[in-house]
C-alpha cells in the first residue's frame, strides 16, 4: 500500500470516491433486493454487477487493498450469475449483502480516519471464496422469469450534485435579499421617481421567484428515505422467518429536507412495528386465510398545505383488549377509570412511555421505548400521528407533516414593548374584551385567573408575567389569544395583536436552548429580530399545561399516568342529568344484573366479592315521583364507596365520564342531597353531597374511625362555602368528626371552645391567609401542638409554615394525599395512637 | 483549543478599562451598534439577539460578563463578532482598539491576583510598551453563558 500512498492522499479525489460509493451502495441495495424476487431479471444483474465493478476498480486504483479484495469475491460471484451459470439464491444474495455492508464500514473509516481500518474481514473473503468454488449444478430456468425492468432513466445527465451547506446559505442570503427588497420598497413609495419605481417592481418579482426557486432546492422526495426501508424489511423478515413485501406508493412527493430528516427515525421505527409486531408469522396467515406474505404499504400524498404517510400492514391488528391488560399490568390504567375508555382512546395508550405489547423483547420490538419517541418527534415538527387498527385485518398509522419547518404562519404580538411570534398551527382563536364589562368576564378563583369563554372556562395568564416584562397599566382592552397545546386548551393575555404573516424559523444558538418558552426566532420585515413562543412551554411555565413527561418511564414504577386529584366522575341517576362525586371518593364501578339484587332487612343488597353490599338509590332521595324499582334487565350501573366491609353501592342510571374537574362558577344547593352547582365541562353540574345521601339512606359510614374508637376532630376553615362541603364530605368520609368555618375568627373560637385535633385550612382563609391563622391559634393555651394541614389550589406558591413536624401543606381536592397527610400528622398526638387504617384507600 | 503558542495577530479592544486581544482569525467582523431585541428571562450577560445578514446571532455584554457590571457609560457599544465553537458571537466591547502583530515570546501567563470572573476568560498577557493586552479566550467568553442559562 505504502507505493500509493501519494494518490490517496489526494482529499479530492478521496471524496469524490466517497460519494460515488455511497450512490453505487444505496442502489445496490434495493436492487439485491429485487434481485431476490427476480433472480434471472438480467439488466438487474448487469447492473449489480456494473456497480460492484466500479467501486473495485477505483478502489483498486487509490489503493484501498482491503476493500478491493472484499469486492473482487463479490464480483466473481456476481459475474458467474451475471453469465447464468447459477441462481441468485436468498443465501448468496444474503452473502453479497454482507459484501455491501463491509463496503460502508470501510468507507465510513475512510472518511473519519481516512484508512481502511483494522478489520480486514478475512472472514466475510474466504466464505466468498467458498461460495464462488462450489458452485451448484443450474438447475432448470422456470417458464415466465421476471420480465426486465425499463431500463435507468437518463436523470443523471441532467443533475448535479450541490453540497447541502451552500443550499442553506443561499436560502439565508435569500432571506436577506427579501429584508433588503422590502425596505427599497418602502424607500420608493417615498421617493416619487419614476425609474426607482420601475426597477424597485422588477426587484420585487425577481426577489419572489428567487425566493421560491431556492426553496424548491431544498425539497426532496420522500422517496430518498423509503430506497432504505425494502433492505430494512427483508432483514427483519429474514430474522422472524416472515414473508414481506414493500410496496410504496407516491415515492416523489416532496418534504422539506430538514423534514426528511426528522421523519426519518420515526417513520424507520413504524415500519419496524408493523414488520414486528403487525404481521404474523406464514402459518398463522395461511390459517386465518391470508395470502403468507404480508404487506407492509408505504403511502405520501400532499393534501390541504400537509403531507399525509401511511404506514399499513396487513398483519393481525391490534386488539385493543390486550392493550386494556397491559395497561393494567403496566399500571397505566386502573381498573375503576376503565369504563370510561372506548377502544380508539384505549389504541392510542400504545403512544404512552413505558407501554409495550410484546410478549418477548426482541431487538426488533418489544423495549416498550418508541411509539412515544415516535409521537413525540413528530409533534415537534408539528405535525400529528393517528392510528387505526382493525383486528385481523391490519394497522394503518397515518403522520400529518407540514410541508417545511423553514417557514411558518405565525401570529405577531406585542407583550412589554417587544414583539412575539406565535406559531399559526397552535392558535384557535383571538379576543378581544373592552372596557368594564370585557373585563367582569375575567374571574379570580384563589389567585388563578379564568376567562369565561362560552360557558367554559379557559385558564389564562399574562404574557408579561410569565416571561417577567413589565405590564403597561393601562387595561383599556384585553387581548387573549387562545392556545391549544397537548390537547389542553388556555389564554394568554398579550398587549396587542398585530398581524399574520410566513415567517422564516431559525433556530436559537446553544447559550439559550434552556429557555423552554422560545422555540427559535424569526427576522421581521424592519430587519429586526423576533422570538417565536413555544406554546408548550409558554403553557407549562406559566402552570397552565402540566408538564407532558411526567409519566412514569420506569419499568418498576408502578404510577398512574392520570392523577386522580381532582378528577370527578360524572352519572346519571334519577330526574338528574348530571351529577358529579370526586373520583377519589369512588372504590370502583360496577355492573349487576337485576336478577342478582336481594332484599335483605328491608333493604336492597347485592353478593358482592364474598360480602354483602347495601345498594342504595337517589331515586327516593332526590325526586320523589321516580319509582325506584328498575324494570329493565339491563345491568344496573352501581358506583361502589369505601373498602371492605364499609362499601356501599349507589344505584345509578348511567355513567357518563371521569373528567378533570373545573369546580368554578358555584351555586348554593337547591337539594339536601346536593352540595351545589357548577360548570364541568361546559355543562352544568350537580355535586353529590354523599354525606347527606349515606345519612339519608340511614347508612352509618364513618369509615373505620367508629371502629378505632375516638374519631378525631377536624376544624376545618375555608371560606367558600362550596368547596367546604365537597372538603367536608371528604373528611368524614375518612372518619374524621369536622366542624366548619368560615373565617379565620370563627376558626379562633371554635379552636378554644371545641379543641380540635386537627386543623385544615385553606391558604387563601380570609382575612390574612392560613400561616397566620396556625400562628394565631398556637398562641393559645393547650393548642400550641396543634397539627395544621394547609390546602392550596396549586397556583399560588406553598408556604412552607414554620411549624415543623405539625405542618403539612396539600394541594386541594387531592382527596388521597390530604387523607393520607392527616393520617400523618395525627400520629403525632400522643393518646390517638388507633389511626384509621383503611382511611388512605378511600 | 488552548494552545499555549500563542497567535501573534490580535484584534483589539477595550471593556471596562481593560485592554484586550483576540486572534484576528477568529473575528468575523466589527459592527457600530446594532438594533438588538431584548430575550426575556435570558441571563443578564446575553444583552440580545441581532440580525446579522440573515443568521440570528446573540450578543454578549462584555462588561457583565467580566464581573459585577460598572455603572452604567452608556456610550454606545460596539459588536466585534466572533467565531467560536457554538458559532458566532457578538462580544458587546466599549471601544476597538488597532490590529496588532506581537511577538510570542513576549506572552505570558495571567497573573493569580486578577479579578477571577476576568482571569478565566483570559489565556494570558501580552506585555506592550505601555500597556498590558490580556488575550482573551472566546469560547469561554461565549461559553460560561451556556450554564448560566441552563442553570435557571
Amino acid at each position: 500500500m505504502a507505493g500509493q500512498e501519494s494518490i490517496h492522499e489526494d482529499p479530492e479525489l478521496v471524496r469524490e470516491f466517497l460519494i460515488e460509493s455511497a450512490e453505487h451502495l444505496a442502489r445496490l441495495d434495493n436492487e439485491l433486493v429485487q434481485l431476490e424476487a427476480r433472480p434471472r431479471d438480467a439488466d438487474l444483474l448487469a447492473g449489480i454487477f456494473r456497480s460492484v465493478h466500479t467501486i473495485k476498480g477505483t478502489c483498486g486504483f487509490l489503493g484501498y487493498t482491503t476493500l478491493q479484495a472484499i469486492t473482487h469475491e463479490a464480483e466473481t460471484i456476481l459475474s458467474e450469475l451475471r453469465a447464468g451459470r447459477r441462481d441468485a439464491s436468498p443465501d448468496l444474495i444474503s452473502l453479497i449483502l454482507e459484501v455491501i455492508d463491509a463496503t460502508r464500514a470501510i468507507l465510513r473509516s475512510i472518511e473519519t480516519t481516512g484508512k481502511e481500518g483494522a478489520n480486514s474481514f478475512a472472514n466475510l473473503i474466504e466464505r466468498l471464496q467458498f461460495a464462488a468454488a462450489n458452485t451448484p449444478a443450474k438447475p432448470e430456468p422456470a417458464p415466465g422469469a421476471a420480465a426486465a425492468e425499463p431500463g435507468q432513466s437518463a436523470v443523471c445527465d441532467s443533475a448535479i450534485r450541490v453540497d447541502v451547506g451552500l443550499l442553506d446559505k443561499l436560502m439565508n442570503l435569500v432571506g436577506e435579499l427579501v429584508l433588503a427588497r422590502n425596505q427599497i420598497l418602502q424607500y420608493q413609495n417615498a421617493a416619487d421617481d419614476s425609474a426607482l419605481s420601475a426597477t424597485s417592481q422588477r426587484l420585487n418579482l425577481i426577489t419572489t421567484e428567487l425566493q421560491e426557486g431556492v426553496m424548491k432546492t431544498r425539497m426532496q422526495p420522500i422517496g430518498m428515505v423509503w430506497s432504505k426501508l425494502p433492505r430494512v424489511v427483508r432483514d427483519i423478515a429474514h430474522a422472524l422467518g416472515k414473508q414481506i413485501s414493500v410496496a410504496v406508493e407516491g415515492a416523489g412527493t416532496e418534504l422539506d429536507r430538514t423534514i426528511i430528516e426528522a421523519i426519518k427515525d420515526p417513520m424507520l421505527h413504524l415500519v419496524r412495528n408493523a414488520c414486528g409486531h403487525g404481521i404474523e408469522l406464514p402459518e398463522v396467515r395461511v390459517k386465518a386465510r391470508k395470502p403468507a406474505q404480508g404487506r407492509v404499504m408505504l403511502r405520501a400524498w400532499h393534501e390541504g398545505g400537509q403531507v399525509n404517510i401511511e404506514i399499513s400492514d396487513d398483519g393481525g391488528g391490534i386488539d385493543p383488549a390486550k392493550i386494556r391488560r397491559k395497561a393494567f399490568q403496566q399500571g397505566l390504567l386502573r381498573r375503576e377509570v376503565e369504563p370510561g375508555y372506548n377502544d380508539r382512546e384505549i389504541l392510542n395508550f400504545i403512544f404512552k412511555p413505558g407501554f409495550s405489547t410484546a410478549e418477548q423483547v426482541t431487538s426488533i420490538s418489544g423495549r416498550g421505548v418508541g411509539m412515544d419517541v415516535v409521537k413525540s418527534s413528530i409533534e415537534k415538527i408539528g405535525g400529528q400521528v393517528d392510528l387505526a387498527s382493525t383486528l385481523g385485518e391490519g394497522t394503518t398509522v397515518r403522520l400529518k407533516i407540514p410541508l417545511t419547518l423553514a417557514i411558518i404562519p405565525g401570529l405577531v404580538v406585542t407583550s412589554g414593548g417587544e414583539r412575539f411570534v406565535i406559531p399559526q398551527a397552535s392558535l384557535l382563536e383571538l379576543v378581544r374584551l373592552e372596557g368594564e364589562a370585557g373585563r367582569g368576564q375575567i374571574e379570580q378563583i384563589q389567585g388563578a385567573r379564568v376567562y369565561r369563554r362560552r360557558g367554559t372556562l379557559l385558564p389564562i395568564a399574562c404574557l408579561n408575567e410569565v416571561l417577567g416584562l413589565a405590564c403597561d397599566g393601562s387595561d383599556e382592552v384585553i387581548h387573549i389569544v387562545v392556545l391549544q397545546s397537548d390537547g389542553r386548551q388556555f389564554g394568554v393575555v398579550v398587549d396587542g395583536i398585530q398581524d399574520t404573516q410566513e415567517i422564516v424559523v431559525k433556530p436559537l444558538s446553544r447559550h439559550l436552548k434552556g429557555l423552554s418558552m422560545y422555540a427559535g426566532a424569526t427576522i421581521m420585515g424592519d430587519g429586526r429580530v423576533a422570538l417565536i413562543l413555544d406554546v408548550a412551554g409558554i403553557g407549562q411555565s406559566a402552570g397552565l399545561v402540566r408538564s407532558a413527561s411526567e409519566p412514569a418511564r420506569a419499568a418498576g414504577e408502578k404510577k398512574e399516568a392520570v392523577s386522580e386529584a381532582g378528577r370527578l366522575l360524572l352519572f346519571r341517576a334519577a330526574s338528574f342529568g348530571r351529577i358529579a362525586v370526586p373520583l377519589s371518593l369512588v372504590a370502583r364501578l360496577e355492573e349487576f344484573a337485576p336478577s342478582a339484587i336481594e332484599q335483605a332487612g328491608g333493604r336492597r343488597v347485592v353478593q358482592y366479592r364474598g360480602r354483602i353490599l347495601p345498594l342504595i338509590s337517589l331515586g327516593g332521595m332526590l325526586d320523589s315521583r321516580v319509582p325506584d324499582t328498575s324494570v329493565t334487565q339491563d345491568p344496573v350501573p352501581v358506583i361502589v364507596f369505601g373498602a371492605g366491609e364499609q362499601s356501599i353501592g349507589l344505584l345509578v342510571d348511567e355513567i357518563l365520564d371521569i373528567t378533570e374537574s373545573a369546580v368554578t362558577c358555584r351555586k348554593p344547593a337547591s337539594h339536601p342531597a346536593l352540595l351545589g352547582s357548577a360548570v364541568v365541562g361546559g355543562r352544568v353540574t350537580d355535586f353529590l353531597d354523599l354525606h347527606a345521601v349515606l345519612a339519608h339512606a340511614g347508612e352509618r359510614f364513618d369509615g373505620a374511625a367508629a371502629r378505632s374508637g375516638k374519631p378525631g376532630t377536624i376544624l376545618l376553615a375555608e371560606n367558600s362555602q362550596f368547596s367546604r362541603a365537597l372538603l367536608r364530605g371528604a373528611l368524614e368520609m375518612a372518619g374524621y368528626r369536622v366542624i366548619e368555618c368560615a373565617d379565620a375568627a370563627e376558626a379562633l373560637r371554635a379552636a378554644e371552645h371545641q379543641r380540635p385535633d386537627l386543623l385544615v385550612a385553606a391558604q387563601t382563609l380570609p382575612p390574612a391567609g392560613a400561616p397566620s391563622l396556625v400562628e394565631q391559634i398556637r398562641r393559645r393555651h393547650g393548642l400550641e401542638r396543634l397539627p395544621a394541614l394547609t390546602l392550596t389550589t396549586g397556583a399560588e406558591s406553598p408556604h412552607q409554615s414554620s411549624g415543623g413536624e405539625f405542618d403539612d401543606c396539600q394541594a386541594m381536592f387531592d382527596w388521597d394525599a390530604m387523607v393520607e397527610s392527616l393520617r400523618r400528622l395525627s400520629g403525632a398526638i400522643e393518646n390517638h395512637t388507633a389511626q384509621p387504617e383503611e382511611a388512605g384507600h378511600l | 483549543m488552548s494552545n499555549q503558542t500563542a497567535p501573534s495577530r490580535f484584534a483589539t479592544f477595550t471593556v471596562s478599562g481593560m485592554y484586550f486581544g483576540i486572534d484576528v482569525l477568529n473575528v468575523q467582523e466589527v459592527l457600530r451598534r446594532e438594533t438588538m431585541t431584548r430575550i426575556p428571562l435570558a441571563p443578564d450577560v446575553i444583552a440580545g439577539l441581532i440580525n446579522l445578514r440573515g443568521e440570528i446571532v446573540p450578543a454578549i455584554d462584555m462588561r457583565r460578563r467580566l464581573g459585577p457590571p460598572a455603572p452604567d457609560a452608556s456610550e454606545n457599544p460596539m459588536n466585534v463578532v466572533a467565531r467560536t465553537q457554538d458559532g458566532p458571537v457578538s462580544l458587546l466591547v466599549d471601544e476597538i482598539g488597532d490590529v496588532l502583530d506581537l511577538d510570542a515570546a513576549a506572552f505570558e501567563p495571567a497573573p493569580e491576583n486578577l479579578n477571577p470572573h476576568a482571569r478565566e476568560l483570559i489565556r494570558g498577557i501580552f506585555q506592550l510598551k505601555d500597556r498590558l493586552m490580556l488575550v482573551l479566550d472566546t469560547d469561554k467568553a461565549a461559553g460560561i453563558a451556556v450554564e448560566a442559562t441552563r442553570a435557571r
